[in-house]
Protein backbone atom coordinates (compact mmCIF):
# COMPACT_ATOMS: atom_id res chain seq x y z
CA UNK A 1 0.00 0.00 0.00
CA UNK A 2 2.66 2.36 0.69
CA UNK A 3 4.34 1.56 -2.53
CA UNK A 4 1.51 2.67 -4.49
CA UNK A 5 1.18 6.23 -2.50
CA UNK A 6 4.98 6.47 -2.89
CA UNK A 7 4.16 6.27 -6.95
CA UNK A 8 1.67 8.60 -6.65
CA UNK A 9 2.63 11.25 -4.68
CA UNK A 10 6.39 11.89 -6.24
CA UNK A 11 4.51 11.49 -10.19
CA UNK A 12 1.78 14.15 -9.06
CA UNK A 13 3.75 16.47 -6.44
CA UNK A 14 6.22 17.88 -8.63
CA UNK A 15 9.09 17.52 -6.16
CA UNK A 16 12.11 17.80 -7.59
CA UNK A 17 15.15 15.66 -6.45
CA UNK A 18 16.70 17.41 -3.23
CA UNK A 19 20.39 16.72 -1.80
CA UNK A 20 21.05 13.17 -3.90
CA UNK A 21 18.38 11.59 -5.90
CA UNK A 22 15.77 10.28 -2.79
CA UNK A 23 12.65 12.14 -4.00
CA UNK A 24 10.36 12.41 -1.19
CA UNK A 25 6.63 11.19 -0.06
CA UNK A 26 4.37 11.13 2.46
CA UNK A 27 5.66 8.51 4.73
CA UNK A 28 9.33 10.09 4.26
CA UNK A 29 8.99 13.92 3.58
CA UNK A 30 12.34 14.98 4.06
CA UNK A 31 15.97 13.96 3.31
CA UNK A 32 17.25 11.83 6.13
CA UNK A 33 19.97 12.50 8.62
CA UNK A 34 22.02 9.02 9.98
CA UNK A 35 20.98 9.26 13.28
CA UNK A 36 24.24 9.41 15.16
CA UNK A 37 25.84 6.59 16.10
CA UNK A 38 22.77 4.21 15.08
CA UNK A 39 23.78 0.75 16.39
CA UNK A 40 23.11 -2.16 14.82
CA UNK A 41 24.11 -5.47 15.01
CA UNK A 42 26.61 -4.62 12.10
CA UNK A 43 28.25 -1.89 13.59
CA UNK A 44 31.74 -2.27 15.37
CA UNK A 45 31.99 -1.46 18.39
CA UNK A 46 33.40 2.07 18.53
CA UNK A 47 37.07 2.87 18.88
CA UNK A 48 37.55 4.86 22.05
CA UNK A 49 40.58 6.07 21.14
CA UNK A 50 42.30 8.47 23.03
CA UNK A 51 43.31 10.89 20.30
CA UNK A 52 41.35 13.59 20.26
CA UNK A 53 42.27 14.53 24.05
CA UNK A 54 45.62 13.65 23.05
CA UNK A 55 45.47 16.84 20.69
CA UNK A 56 43.18 18.67 22.84
CA UNK A 57 45.76 18.35 25.55
CA UNK A 58 48.74 18.92 23.51
CA UNK A 59 47.14 22.26 22.16
CA UNK A 60 47.37 23.71 25.73
CA UNK A 61 50.11 22.70 26.55
CA UNK A 62 52.14 23.37 23.52
CA UNK A 63 50.28 26.81 23.69
CA UNK A 64 51.58 27.55 27.02
CA UNK A 65 55.15 26.92 25.84
CA UNK A 66 54.64 28.21 22.58
CA UNK A 67 53.85 31.84 23.87
CA UNK A 68 57.42 31.68 26.05
CA UNK A 69 59.29 30.47 22.85
CA UNK A 70 57.88 32.96 20.09
CA UNK A 71 58.14 36.50 22.50
CA UNK A 72 61.52 35.33 23.71
CA UNK A 73 62.31 34.71 19.60
CA UNK A 74 60.20 37.93 18.87
CA UNK A 75 62.29 40.02 21.03
CA UNK A 76 65.28 38.71 20.42
CA UNK A 77 65.50 38.73 16.56
CA UNK A 78 63.09 42.03 15.72
CA UNK A 79 63.37 44.26 19.46
CA UNK A 80 66.83 43.89 20.99
CA UNK A 81 70.13 44.79 20.24
CA UNK A 82 69.61 47.02 16.98
CA UNK A 83 66.67 45.53 15.75
CA UNK A 84 65.17 43.74 12.65
CA UNK A 85 68.20 45.35 11.14
CA UNK A 86 71.37 42.86 12.35
CA UNK A 87 69.72 39.56 10.84
CA UNK A 88 71.56 38.30 8.36
CA UNK A 89 73.71 35.17 7.50
CA UNK A 90 76.37 36.19 10.31
CA UNK A 91 73.43 36.20 13.05
CA UNK A 92 72.04 33.50 12.72
CA UNK A 93 75.26 31.48 11.85
CA UNK A 94 76.15 32.86 15.43
CA UNK A 95 73.34 31.97 17.01
CA UNK A 96 73.12 28.25 15.95
CA UNK A 97 76.66 27.94 16.98
CA UNK A 98 75.38 27.29 19.77
CA UNK A 99 73.33 23.69 21.05
CA UNK A 100 71.04 26.01 23.02
CA UNK A 101 69.59 27.94 20.88
CA UNK A 102 69.29 24.65 18.14
CA UNK A 103 67.13 22.96 20.45
CA UNK A 104 65.11 26.28 20.80
CA UNK A 105 64.67 26.69 17.53
CA UNK A 106 63.99 22.86 16.99
CA UNK A 107 61.52 22.54 19.41
CA UNK A 108 59.68 25.97 18.56
CA UNK A 109 59.43 24.57 15.02
CA UNK A 110 58.01 21.14 15.76
CA UNK A 111 55.43 22.85 18.35
CA UNK A 112 54.51 25.57 15.90
CA UNK A 113 54.26 23.40 12.88
CA UNK A 114 52.26 20.81 15.03
CA UNK A 115 50.25 22.82 17.45
CA UNK A 116 49.33 25.06 13.68
CA UNK A 117 48.24 21.96 12.13
CA UNK A 118 46.25 20.24 14.60
CA UNK A 119 44.34 23.57 14.84
CA UNK A 120 43.58 23.46 11.08
CA UNK A 121 42.91 20.05 11.09
CA UNK A 122 40.16 20.42 13.74
CA UNK A 123 38.79 23.11 11.25
CA UNK A 124 38.97 21.44 8.43
CA UNK A 125 36.73 18.82 10.45
CA UNK A 126 34.16 21.08 11.24
CA UNK A 127 33.81 22.87 8.23
CA UNK A 128 34.40 20.32 5.21
CA UNK A 129 30.87 19.02 4.48
CA UNK A 130 31.67 16.13 2.27
CA UNK A 131 34.13 13.29 3.16
CA UNK A 132 36.58 13.87 -0.10
CA UNK A 133 36.83 17.36 0.51
CA UNK A 134 37.92 16.67 3.45
CA UNK A 135 40.70 13.99 2.68
CA UNK A 136 42.17 16.37 0.13
CA UNK A 137 42.18 19.19 2.15
CA UNK A 138 43.86 16.76 4.91
CA UNK A 139 46.25 14.79 2.68
CA UNK A 140 47.81 18.49 1.83
CA UNK A 141 47.93 19.98 4.94
CA UNK A 142 50.14 16.41 6.27
CA UNK A 143 52.26 16.93 3.58
CA UNK A 144 52.95 20.63 3.98
CA UNK A 145 53.39 19.86 7.39
CA UNK A 146 55.94 16.91 7.16
CA UNK A 147 57.70 18.92 4.60
CA UNK A 148 57.66 21.59 6.10
CA UNK A 149 59.16 19.89 9.68
CA UNK A 150 61.37 17.98 8.14
CA UNK A 151 63.39 20.71 5.42
CA UNK A 152 63.62 22.84 8.71
CA UNK A 153 64.91 20.13 10.98
CA UNK A 154 67.43 19.19 8.27
CA UNK A 155 68.57 23.13 8.04
CA UNK A 156 69.07 23.06 11.73
CA UNK A 157 71.27 20.16 12.14
CA UNK A 158 72.95 20.45 8.70
CA UNK A 159 73.63 24.11 8.84
CA UNK A 160 77.25 25.28 8.05
CA UNK A 161 78.48 28.36 8.66
CA UNK A 162 81.56 28.46 6.09
CA UNK A 163 79.30 27.79 2.80
CA UNK A 164 80.13 29.85 0.31
CA UNK B 1 -29.10 65.62 29.52
CA UNK B 2 -25.49 65.85 29.89
CA UNK B 3 -24.99 62.09 29.48
CA UNK B 4 -22.33 60.02 31.20
CA UNK B 5 -21.25 58.09 27.98
CA UNK B 6 -20.65 61.57 26.41
CA UNK B 7 -18.40 62.86 29.18
CA UNK B 8 -16.40 59.70 28.91
CA UNK B 9 -15.99 59.98 25.14
CA UNK B 10 -14.82 63.29 25.55
CA UNK B 11 -12.42 62.04 28.37
CA UNK B 12 -10.56 59.20 26.39
CA UNK B 13 -8.57 60.84 24.19
CA UNK B 14 -7.58 63.40 27.08
CA UNK B 15 -6.43 60.61 28.64
CA UNK B 16 -3.31 60.21 26.10
CA UNK B 17 -3.74 56.28 25.99
CA UNK B 18 -3.56 54.75 22.75
CA UNK B 19 -7.19 53.40 22.03
CA UNK B 20 -5.89 50.34 22.25
CA UNK B 21 -2.49 48.50 23.26
CA UNK B 22 -2.45 46.26 20.03
CA UNK B 23 0.54 47.37 17.25
CA UNK B 24 0.83 45.59 14.34
CA UNK B 25 3.51 43.21 14.03
CA UNK B 26 5.08 41.59 10.74
CA UNK B 27 6.10 37.70 11.22
CA UNK B 28 8.37 36.42 8.44
CA UNK B 29 8.40 32.38 8.83
CA UNK B 30 10.70 30.19 7.26
CA UNK B 31 7.69 27.91 5.53
CA UNK B 32 8.92 24.41 4.28
CA UNK B 33 6.51 21.70 2.94
CA UNK B 34 7.48 18.88 1.09
CA UNK B 35 4.67 17.71 -0.33
CA UNK B 36 3.98 21.16 -1.82
CA UNK B 37 8.11 22.39 -3.02
CA UNK B 38 11.17 20.54 -2.25
CA UNK B 39 12.22 24.55 -1.43
CA UNK B 40 11.76 26.46 1.74
CA UNK B 41 10.38 30.02 1.51
CA UNK B 42 10.06 33.15 3.64
CA UNK B 43 6.14 33.98 4.29
CA UNK B 44 4.95 36.92 5.66
CA UNK B 45 1.93 37.39 7.89
CA UNK B 46 1.05 40.51 9.03
CA UNK B 47 -2.01 41.11 12.00
CA UNK B 48 -2.46 43.04 15.35
CA UNK B 49 -1.29 41.92 19.23
CA UNK B 50 -0.26 42.76 22.04
CA UNK B 51 3.02 43.45 22.35
CA UNK B 52 3.21 41.87 25.75
CA UNK B 53 1.81 38.83 23.88
CA UNK B 54 4.45 35.73 23.56
CA UNK B 55 5.67 34.61 19.83
CA UNK B 56 3.96 31.59 20.50
CA UNK B 57 0.61 33.50 20.76
CA UNK B 58 1.63 35.19 17.22
CA UNK B 59 1.99 31.88 16.14
CA UNK B 60 -1.36 30.35 17.39
CA UNK B 61 -2.68 33.27 16.23
CA UNK B 62 -1.21 32.53 12.73
CA UNK B 63 -2.57 28.98 12.77
CA UNK B 64 -5.95 29.37 13.73
CA UNK B 65 -6.94 32.51 12.38
CA UNK B 66 -4.78 33.05 9.19
CA UNK B 67 -3.28 29.68 7.71
CA UNK B 68 -3.89 26.94 9.29
CA UNK B 69 -1.32 24.84 7.87
CA UNK B 70 1.62 26.28 9.42
CA UNK B 71 2.62 23.79 11.43
CA UNK B 72 4.87 24.00 14.68
CA UNK B 73 5.48 22.07 18.27
CA UNK B 74 4.10 23.54 21.68
CA UNK B 75 2.70 21.44 24.22
CA UNK B 76 2.87 23.23 27.71
CA UNK B 77 3.19 26.59 26.15
CA UNK B 78 4.68 27.49 29.82
CA UNK B 79 8.51 27.00 29.36
CA UNK B 80 8.63 23.83 30.68
CA UNK B 81 8.14 21.05 28.20
CA UNK B 82 10.75 22.23 25.70
CA UNK B 83 8.37 21.66 22.64
CA UNK B 84 8.84 25.00 20.57
CA UNK B 85 12.25 25.96 20.19
CA UNK B 86 12.97 28.17 17.42
CA UNK B 87 14.89 30.23 15.81
CA UNK B 88 13.42 33.49 16.36
CA UNK B 89 15.29 36.99 14.91
CA UNK B 90 18.06 34.55 14.64
CA UNK B 91 18.83 33.12 18.17
CA UNK B 92 17.47 29.66 19.26
CA UNK B 93 14.79 30.38 22.04
CA UNK B 94 11.44 29.07 22.99
CA UNK B 95 8.65 31.11 21.51
CA UNK B 96 6.51 30.18 24.36
CA UNK B 97 9.02 32.53 26.59
CA UNK B 98 10.17 35.52 24.56
CA UNK B 99 7.43 38.71 24.48
CA UNK B 100 7.24 40.21 21.35
CA UNK B 101 7.79 43.57 22.91
CA UNK B 102 11.53 42.38 23.47
CA UNK B 103 12.04 41.16 20.02
CA UNK B 104 12.11 44.78 17.94
CA UNK B 105 8.47 44.81 17.02
CA UNK B 106 9.07 47.42 14.29
CA UNK B 107 10.72 44.90 12.19
CA UNK B 108 9.57 42.07 10.74
CA UNK B 109 9.90 39.13 13.27
CA UNK B 110 11.52 36.31 11.22
CA UNK B 111 10.63 32.78 13.13
CA UNK B 112 12.95 29.34 11.46
CA UNK B 113 13.29 26.02 12.55
CA UNK B 114 16.52 24.95 14.78
CA UNK B 115 18.99 24.33 12.54
CA UNK B 116 21.25 21.25 12.05
CA UNK B 117 18.41 18.99 12.06
CA UNK B 118 16.15 17.88 9.31
CA UNK B 119 13.14 19.88 8.82
CA UNK B 120 10.16 18.06 8.23
CA UNK B 121 7.73 20.78 7.99
CA UNK B 122 7.57 24.79 8.43
CA UNK B 123 8.77 24.46 11.96
CA UNK B 124 9.01 21.08 12.93
CA UNK B 125 12.05 19.65 12.97
CA UNK B 126 13.07 15.28 13.11
CA UNK B 127 14.60 15.67 16.69
CA UNK B 128 15.69 11.78 16.44
CA UNK B 129 19.69 12.33 16.14
CA UNK B 130 19.41 14.72 19.03
CA UNK B 131 17.39 12.17 21.47
CA UNK B 132 19.85 9.67 20.11
CA UNK B 133 22.34 11.34 21.49
CA UNK B 134 20.99 11.80 24.55
CA UNK B 135 20.38 8.13 24.89
CA UNK B 136 23.53 7.16 24.55
CA UNK B 137 24.97 9.23 27.29
CA UNK B 138 22.67 6.76 29.91
CA UNK B 139 21.10 9.70 31.55
CA UNK B 140 19.88 7.81 34.28
CA UNK B 141 20.71 6.49 37.36
CA UNK B 142 22.86 3.69 37.99
CA UNK B 143 24.22 2.05 40.80
CA UNK B 144 25.09 -1.37 42.14
CA UNK B 145 24.32 -2.98 45.72
CA UNK B 146 21.02 -3.69 47.36
CA UNK B 147 18.42 -1.07 46.99
CA UNK B 148 18.01 1.13 50.12
CA UNK B 149 14.71 0.66 51.79
CA UNK B 150 13.91 4.42 51.56
CA UNK B 151 15.58 7.20 49.32
CA UNK B 152 19.45 7.51 48.71
CA UNK B 153 20.41 10.53 51.10
CA UNK B 154 22.52 13.16 49.92
CA UNK B 155 23.75 16.21 51.34
CA UNK B 156 22.84 19.30 50.40
CA UNK B 157 26.60 20.32 49.19
CA UNK B 158 26.80 16.92 46.50
CA UNK B 159 23.63 17.76 45.09
CA UNK B 160 24.71 21.79 44.91
CA UNK B 161 27.47 20.32 42.47
CA UNK B 162 25.15 18.83 39.72
CA UNK B 163 22.23 21.68 40.58
CA UNK B 164 23.00 23.74 37.02
CA UNK B 165 22.57 20.76 34.53
CA UNK B 166 19.37 19.21 36.34
CA UNK B 167 17.00 22.13 34.92
CA UNK B 168 17.57 20.93 31.21
CA UNK B 169 13.90 20.34 29.42
CA UNK B 170 15.74 18.87 26.24
CA UNK B 171 14.40 21.27 23.97
CA UNK B 172 17.68 21.30 21.35
CA UNK B 173 18.02 25.35 21.63
CA UNK B 174 21.92 24.54 22.84
CA UNK B 175 22.18 21.33 20.09
CA UNK B 176 20.94 23.31 17.13
CA UNK B 177 22.85 26.69 18.14
CA UNK B 178 26.54 24.65 17.75
CA UNK B 179 28.23 25.63 14.43
CA UNK B 180 30.33 22.18 15.50
CA UNK B 181 26.89 20.44 15.27
CA UNK B 182 25.84 22.02 12.12
CA UNK B 183 28.50 20.19 10.73
CA UNK B 184 27.62 16.79 9.79
CA UNK B 185 25.21 15.90 13.00
CA UNK B 186 27.26 13.99 14.78
CA UNK B 187 28.88 15.54 17.74
CA UNK B 188 27.15 14.54 20.83
CA UNK B 189 25.65 17.99 21.32
CA UNK B 190 25.85 20.18 24.17
CA UNK B 191 22.29 19.15 25.56
CA UNK B 192 23.41 14.99 25.97
CA UNK B 193 27.01 16.19 27.42
CA UNK B 194 24.84 18.66 30.31
CA UNK B 195 22.31 15.64 30.92
CA UNK B 196 25.83 13.52 31.44
CA UNK B 197 26.95 15.82 33.73
CA UNK B 198 24.15 15.94 35.75
CA UNK B 199 24.71 12.12 36.29
CA UNK B 200 29.06 12.03 36.32
CA UNK B 201 28.16 14.48 39.06
CA UNK B 202 25.67 13.11 40.89
CA UNK B 203 27.19 11.46 44.13
CA UNK B 204 24.61 8.34 44.28
CA UNK B 205 25.56 7.64 40.90
CA UNK B 206 28.10 4.93 39.85
CA UNK B 207 28.14 4.67 36.19
CA UNK B 208 30.49 8.23 35.63
CA UNK B 209 33.36 6.03 34.90
CA UNK B 210 31.40 4.87 31.91
CA UNK B 211 29.63 8.19 31.04
CA UNK B 212 33.08 9.76 30.51
CA UNK B 213 34.33 6.89 28.12
CA UNK B 214 31.59 7.63 26.10
CA UNK B 215 31.51 11.62 25.64
CA UNK B 216 35.66 10.76 25.27
CA UNK B 217 34.68 9.69 21.96
CA UNK B 218 35.86 11.46 18.68
CA UNK B 219 32.16 13.00 18.56
CA UNK B 220 32.38 13.62 22.20
CA UNK B 221 33.49 16.44 24.48
CA UNK B 222 36.58 17.30 22.36
CA UNK B 223 35.16 18.71 19.53
CA UNK B 224 33.61 21.63 21.44
CA UNK B 225 35.42 24.81 20.65
CA UNK B 226 33.65 26.72 23.40
CA UNK B 227 32.09 29.42 21.44
CA UNK B 228 29.56 29.95 24.12
CA UNK B 229 26.61 29.89 21.57
CA UNK B 230 24.75 26.78 23.71
CA UNK B 231 25.26 29.10 27.20
CA UNK B 232 23.58 32.11 25.11
CA UNK B 233 21.11 30.23 23.06
CA UNK B 234 19.83 27.93 26.58
CA UNK B 235 16.81 29.46 27.73
CA UNK B 236 17.12 27.78 31.54
CA UNK B 237 20.20 29.42 31.52
CA UNK B 238 22.16 26.69 32.16
CA UNK B 239 25.52 26.88 31.84
CA UNK B 240 26.34 24.91 28.94
CA UNK B 241 29.77 25.45 28.16
CA UNK B 242 31.36 25.21 31.73
CA UNK B 243 29.43 22.08 32.21
CA UNK B 244 31.47 20.39 29.42
CA UNK B 245 34.72 22.11 30.26
CA UNK B 246 33.84 20.22 33.39
CA UNK B 247 33.62 17.31 32.01
CA UNK B 248 36.75 17.79 29.91
CA UNK B 249 38.48 18.36 32.81
CA UNK B 250 36.90 15.11 34.73
CA UNK B 251 38.00 13.08 31.77
CA UNK B 252 41.89 14.53 32.46
CA UNK B 253 41.87 14.84 36.43
CA UNK B 254 40.17 11.35 36.72
CA UNK B 255 42.74 9.57 34.80
CA UNK B 256 45.96 11.06 35.57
Amino acid sequence: MSTDTTVEKSGGSGIGPVEGASLYDADNPAPLIEAPRKRTTKTPRATRGNFEMAAWLFMRLSGVVLVVLVITHLLIQLVLDGGVSKIGFAFVAGRWASPFWQVWDLLMLWLAMLHGANGLRTVINDYAERPNTRLWLKGLLYTATVFTILLGTLVIFTFDPNIR
Amino acid sequence: MATPTLDKEDAKPEAGFADTPYITVTFRIRRFNPEVSADATWEDFQFEIDPKERVLDGLHKIKWDLDGSLTFRRSCAHGICGSDAMRINGKNRLACKTLIKDINPAKPITVEPIKGLTVLKDLVVDMDPFFQAYRDVMPFLVTTGNEPTRERLQSAEDRERFDDTTKCILCAACTSSCPVFWNDGQYFGPAAIVNAHRFIFDSRDEAGEQRLEILNDKDGVWRCRTTFNCTDACPRGIEVTKAIQEVKRALITRRF
